[in-house]
């Protein structure tokens, strides 16, 4: 449906009135065609798995920083009133900033990509460990100390899973925060990548290859919110009995 | 077995003004007896129960259980609270186990017990279910299960049937009854309904407020079970709410405009002072 939409606006506006010249806005033919051909000389294959080896990374790396920092936060209230507002501003602060010193610290690299996702999400996953924990009902608290749970005890047992909902939550926004940083990471400097591929595109005014690549993020970033943060979500709402309509 | 609070007094200081929540509370409790906290809203009845758990500090004074002065919260003393405060990521047997997981009891036992206590409370049928899907009832009946696990000596309960309907709630009393018969537990429980206070204790303790104080002691000496609906317990019950109603005018006037008073508006009368002349 939505093809055939995208294919009348195209011949439309290109193909009858002319508002729009061919190498500004492709046809879904174009788009399918050249996905076909980035899979068939296999750029497609190559820059996904790179694409997805250093988000994956960058986000692992972000989830131990950002639990940490999380956890140090709620722990710490000196802490918590002295840089709570920093790690909000950090959080605004759009991760591609990094670059600049990120090239600077360690070249022009993989590594310098992987920093700038981290950054990225680092501080969103940090901001709803803090959240999620700091609006813990305390009643369960006080109930799991009448049981005697104490100190650690309290934390695996009532303060992990009671804040799991917003954690869950916070964790799908940082990794929606790292595939900005991805992106635009992959464009400014890498030389594999879908990013990369993508500014290929751009270089060679080819507008097909923008869109195809464009698409594939889309797409991927569909699957994984679906199979990993979709499914952890929906099994959390049935456990608390959110999904009661 | 001996629950002993000596000269506890409690104090809330903020910026305003300083609130003097109780002064001078001297109580014994004896092993096996169901005493009941009566007060109106606000006489500190509440803080009284959570200093014995161990839940608040108090300012003055000390709670003394089997000899030893209490200082934190712990598992000698179960707690169950006006909202059941069951966790809603465990199942209902997985709530019932947690005191005895935190204790280290093995799998085995752990599951055996609480099945003897969910069959207590005679929700065995329910063991696999999550908290959302119980009602008010069945869920204090799961906090009452699990608070029953911990085996210990002393059970405080702090308005634990209050939101529940009336039905449901006489229900409840009586299992309680039966459950406190069978367990032989030191209950506190904490109300602020008069009826329910004569239902299950041996002892009301009718506090006062500003500042929270034993005004009364009442022993209550009637055949068990007891039910709601019997005469001598009515009359017990007025007795109780004279003592009472002193006390709760006392908090409304401290709470309302200055014009208010219980006596006026006993009688329904409009403007004009006709008391239905044209019925």
């Amino acid at each position: 449906m939505l093809i055939i939409v995208w294919e009348l606006v195209y011949k439309i506006g290109v193909e009858v009135l002319g508002i729009w010249k061919p190498y500004t806005f492709p046809s879904p033919f174009s788009v399918i065609q050249t996905l076909i051909g980035l899979i068939a000389d296999n750029t497609l294959g190559i820059a996904i798995i790179a694409s997805l080896k250093r988000i994956i990374v960058g986000y692992l790396i972000s989830l131990i920083i950002g639990v940490v920092i999380g956890l140090t936060i709620v722990r710490f209230k000196y802490l918590d009133e002295n840089f709570s507002a920093l790690i909000l501003g950090l959080q605004t602060l759009p991760s591609i900033c990094w670059l600049p010193f990120a090239i600077l610290w360690y070249g022009l690299n993989e590594s310098a990509i992987i920093f700038v996702i981290a950054v990225g999400s680092t501080f969103a996953i940090s901001i709803a460990i803090e959240s999620g924990i700091k609006n813990v009902n305390p009643l369960y608290v006080r109930a799991a100390k009448t049981m005697g749970a104490n100190g650690l005890k309290i934390y695996w047992n009532v303060i992990i899973p009671a804040s799991l909902p917003s954690v869950v939550s916070g964790m799908k926004q940082g990794w929606s925060f790292a595939w900005r940083a991805l992106m635009a990471g992959e464009m400014l400097s890498a030389t594999k990548g879908l990013g990369q591929v993508l500014m290929v595109g751009r270089d060679l005014a080819d507008i097909s290859q923008v869109m195809a690549v464009m698409v594939v993020i889309i797409v991927l970033g569909l699957v994984v919110d679906k199979l990993v943060f979709g499914r952890a979500e929906i099994s959390i709402r049935h456990r608390w009995g959110l999904d009661r309509t | 077995m001996s629950l002993i609070i000596e000269a506890v007094g409690k104090r809330f200081i903020t910026k305003h003004k300083k609130t003097h929540t109780l002064e001078q509370i001297n109580l014994e409790f004896k092993k096996g007896e169901f005493v009941c906290l009566l007060g109106p809203s606000g006489c500190g009845k509440s803080t009284l129960l959570n200093i014995i758990a161990g839940l608040e500090k108090a300012s003055e004074g000390k709670v003394l259980l089997n000899g030893k002065e209490v200082k934190s919260a712990g598992p000698d003393r179960a707690v169950m609270f006006q909202e059941s405060a069951l966790f809603p990521w465990l199942r209902v047997i997985d709530n019932v186990e947690f005191g005895m997981k935190m204790a280290g009891v093995s799998r085995e036992e752990r599951r055996e017990k609480a099945l003897k206590y969910l069959k207590m409370v005679h929700l065995t049928k329910f063991q696999n279910s999550f908290v959302h899907e119980l009602s008010g009832g069945m869920k204090q009946r799961v906090a009452l299960a699990r608070a029953l696990t911990l085996d210990s000596e002393v059970l405080l309960m702090d308005e634990p049937f209050a939101a529940l309907d009336s039905q449901t709630k006489n229900i409840l009393q009586l299992e309680l009854q039966r459950i406190w018969w069978e367990t032989k537990k030191t209950i506190v429980f904490v109300t602020h309904n008069v009826e329910e206070a004569v239902i299950l204790a041996d002892r009301v303790i009718v506090m006062s407020a500003n500042p929270g104080r034993v005004k009364k002691e009442f022993k209550i000496q009637l055949a068990r079970p007891r039910q709601a609906d019997s005469l001598d317990l009515t009359y017990v019950v007025a007795d109780i709410m004279k003592a009472l109603k002193k006390e709760v005018e006392k908090v409304a006037k401290a709470e309302y405009d200055s014009d208010w008073n219980i006596e006026k508006d006993t009688v329904l009368r409009d403007a004009d002072h006709s008391v239905g002349i044209g019925i």
